[in-house]
């Protein structure tokens, strides 16, 4: 396929895995911030190229792993209430909250669905003119502007059943609050790709200036990901932390002005909070005062129970990239992505889902050794 | 209710059901087992059945499977869910080596459902067990109102007889073997998908579903050495290779490179986020044969209709036992995991 295939190219892909190791680096760990990154390393088997001295760690960039128990019991309780339907991704369905979830209250009858853009929410809202619908706006930068466009289509079209419960987070603070937190040694950033179409590279500018630490910002395809490590090393081996941009094919520095304007004019940016972080300053985005009538929080109005925790999940501390998965108890045994107790475990991006499903840190791996024989080559000619 | 339709009558057991088995259901698969609608087909396992294409048949193991359908659109590119019903119990049957010989069918049909749909359908399994060679023998169908079923249902349930001396089962894959696939995986579950209502995204894909007996046929011809077989249906490749090793307690190992997929699906794929691994196949086998037969098998199901594009993707190894492993195309390595949970749910 093309575009595919000349990134994943296994020439270039053992060219950069021996200069990785040529660097002959002291131990480094480098965090891939996007649960996208996350699931392309373990999905293409990407640590099994790296050698022994550099670690990867996996960060709090899955959406829907960051949404804390407190926004998940508001859906839920948005969507038990009387003549409202909830829209939202198919990820957040089987997202525990405190007490329950979207799947289950949905299977005792509240009207919730699924779609695949939030401009099906308009629709539904045009469909169902007696009901109130409300989106549950979940995601970064890269999601946010659709949700922004989706909140100018209401007004422009006098869509009044339409409403969003925003809850919108922005990477960069979160990436400086962990480097606040100093729990965990990070020597370099994989800086999310998608995101960074939106938003360009200029916010990441605070991390290499204030903490001396690199950044390269990446595509996707196994390759991608390797020369970003291998940049990341570069820069390590040099003086001059900054931003780079590997993905240069998607990536412009200043971003995508038309999206980043449709973010401003809606949204305004307030403290949000993580789950397994707590609140960071202005890391959050909420209508602005103009488009406070689509609130849902402020239109609908919801009361919820003290949100709680579940008893020894430990998906904020793996989202911190202070635990790996291994070292939650709960991990493959009462949770996996059948029974998933954590929202780590729920999302395909999600980072116990990547590790339960692709590999456990080559335990089983190492196993494999060589191929028996080279049957794997035979090749069959007519 | 228009005459054209469907009606809760025509599952009443009376005159318009006898109309129905009449003029509908009787003419595609006339045989005289059927012809005699007795309660229960009667047949006796004669001398033809007994020997097939020269080979002699197994006097004692009879294989026996039953599969429903309920796939949803009920048409799709490249096949629809008669062929699909058809096709899905004779590769069961021969998965295990069997011969495929007697098919039963029972239809849930929606009230409403136009009756010139269900024609095209029946005509459909017709083509198909003629293409399979199997006969379709007892029979039934059943109404129900409105909202009660998703406009057709099928079941079929089949036999089939063993050959003497075939021993095939996912419990039989041993290290040294060589893992052969038939074809391209995902056309399957991306045809159905493309033909869902909001997802037309091209027109470019077909469905891969096909009686598979008459290659497992030849394979078996071919080598006494092939130990294991399976078609990887719902689950995809992944799956099924999952249930060979913790079957067989072997590990294996594939190779991303050698398995063949069409740029359309694998494209399909990208965009969607399905990775093609789990997409259903409805009309691939499988196998695991010894080293020294593989290239021979290969040779043999290139020859057949739907083993042109066969080739080794992979290996059985002893460890790591019961699990799959793959090497990526860019030269990592990962663990290939079962299926969790349902990735296209009614896919067949």
């Amino acid at each position: 396929m093309r575009f595919i295939d000349e990134f994943r190219n296994s020439a270039t892909g053992q060219r950069l895995a021996a200069r990785i190791k040529e660097r002959k680096m002291r131990p480094v760990n480098l965090m891939e911030v996007c649960g996208t990154h996350t699931v392309a390393i373990f999905k293409h088997g990407i640590r099994h190229f790296l050698p022994d001295n550099v670690n990867m760690l996996s960060g709090p960039g899955c959406p829907v792993c960051v949404t804390p128990n407190v926004d998940i019991d508001k859906a839920i309780a948005l969507a038990q209430s009387p003549d409202v339907i909830l829209i939202t991704f198919g990820d957040m369905m089987k997202v525990p909250g405190s007490y329950s979830s979207l799947h289950q209250v949905r299977g005792v009858g509240a009207d919730i669905r699924v779609v695949y853009s939030v401009l099906d929410a308009l629709r539904i809202a045009q469909d169902n003119p007696r009901k109130s619908v409300v989106f549950f706006g979940v995601g970064f930068e890269t999601t946010a502007p659709t949700t922004a466009s989706a909140v100018l289509e209401a007004e422009q079209l006098g869509i009044d059943n339409f409403y969003l419960l925003s809850v919108h987070k922005l990477i960069p603070p979160a990436m400086g609050a962990l480097l606040d937190a100093d729990e965990v040694h990070i020597d370099g950033f994989i800086c999310p790709g998608h995101v960074s179409t939106i938003i360009g590279s200029q916010p990441y500018e605070f991390i290499p200036q204030e903490y001396g630490i690199p950044c390269v910002i990446t595509g996707f395809e196994p390759l991608d990901i390797l020369q970003a490590i291998d940049m990341l090393l570069e820069q390590l081996s040099g003086k001059e932390p900054r931003v780079d941009i590997q993905y240069r094919r998607a990536v412009r520095k200043e971003g995508n002005p038309i999206a980043l304007k449709y973010l401003s004019t809606v949204f305004e940016i307030n403290d949000a909070g993580w789950r397994g972080i707590g609140v960071i300053p202005k890391s959050g985005l909420k209508l602005g005062q103009q488009y406070k009538r689509f609130d849902a929080e402020c239109a609908l109005k919801v009361v919820i129970k003290p949100p709680k925790e579940a008893a020894g999940c430990r998906c904020g501390d793996i989202l911190r990239g202070v635990s790996t998965p291994h070292e939650c108890r709960l991990f493959t045994k009462a949770c996996t992505p059948e029974h998933p107790v954590g929202p780590c475990m729920v999302s395909t991006e999600g980072t116990c889902s990547a590790w339960y499903l692709y590999g456990d840190e080559g335990k089983v791996l190492s196993q494999t050794g060589e191929p028996l024989a080279n049957n794997t080559s035979i090749t069959l000619k007519e | 209710m228009p005459k054209d339709r469907i009606t809760l009558g025509h599952g009443s057991g009376g005159k318009l059901s006898h109309d129905l088995i009449e003029s509908l259901f009787l003419p595609p698969f006339i045989n005289p087992i059927l012809q005699a609608s007795d309660d229960s087909a009667v047949f006796p396992l004669t001398d033809s059945d007994r020997t097939h294409q020269g080979r002699q048949l197994s006097k004692d193991e009879i294989a026996f499977t039953t599969d429903s359908y309920v796939v949803k659109p009920i048409s799709w590119p490249g096949g629809d869910i008669g062929r699909l019903a058809v096709c899905g119990t004779v590769n069961d049957l021969a998965m295990v080596g069997a011969i495929p010989l007697y098919l039963s069918a029972a239809f849930v049909i929606e009230e409403g459902l136009p009756i010139s749909t269900l024609r095209r359908i029946v005509t459909s399994m017709r083509r198909a067990a003629k293409e399979a060679g199997v006969k379709i023998v007892a029979g039934d169908t059943k109404v129900v109102e409105r909202g009660s079923a998703d406009g057709l249902f099928i079941n079929t349930a089949g036999v089939g007889m063993l050959p003497e001396g075939v021993k095939v089962s996912g419990n039989n894959a041993q290290p040294g073997d060589v893992i052969i696939l038939s074809g391209t995986i995902g056309d399957h579950g991306i045809a159905v998908l493309s033909a869902r209502e909001g997802l037309a995204f091209s027109n470019n894909f077909k469905s891969d579903v096909a009686p598979l007996n008459h290659m497992v046929g030849a394979m078996l011809r071919t080598s006494a050495k092939i130990h294991a077989m399976r078609d990887p249906t719902r689950g995809g490749l992944a799956t099924t290779l999952n249930e060979i090793a913790q079957q067989s307690k072997v590990g294996i190992r594939i190779v991303e490179e050698q398995i063949p997929i069409r740029e359309e699906v694998a494209a399909a794929c990208e965009i969607l986020g399905y990775d093609p691994l789990y997409v259903a196949n409805e009309g691939k086998v499988v196998t695991c044969v010894a080293p020294e037969d593989a290239e021979r098998v290969v040779k043999v199901m290139r020859k057949t209709l739907y083993g042109h594009q066969a080739t080794i993707i992979g290996e059985v190894l002893p460890e790591p036992r019961a699990r799959v492993v793959m090497k990526t195309r860019v030269g990592g390595t990962r663990i290939v995991d079962m299926m969790v949970g349902e990735m296209l749910p009614r896919i067949c």
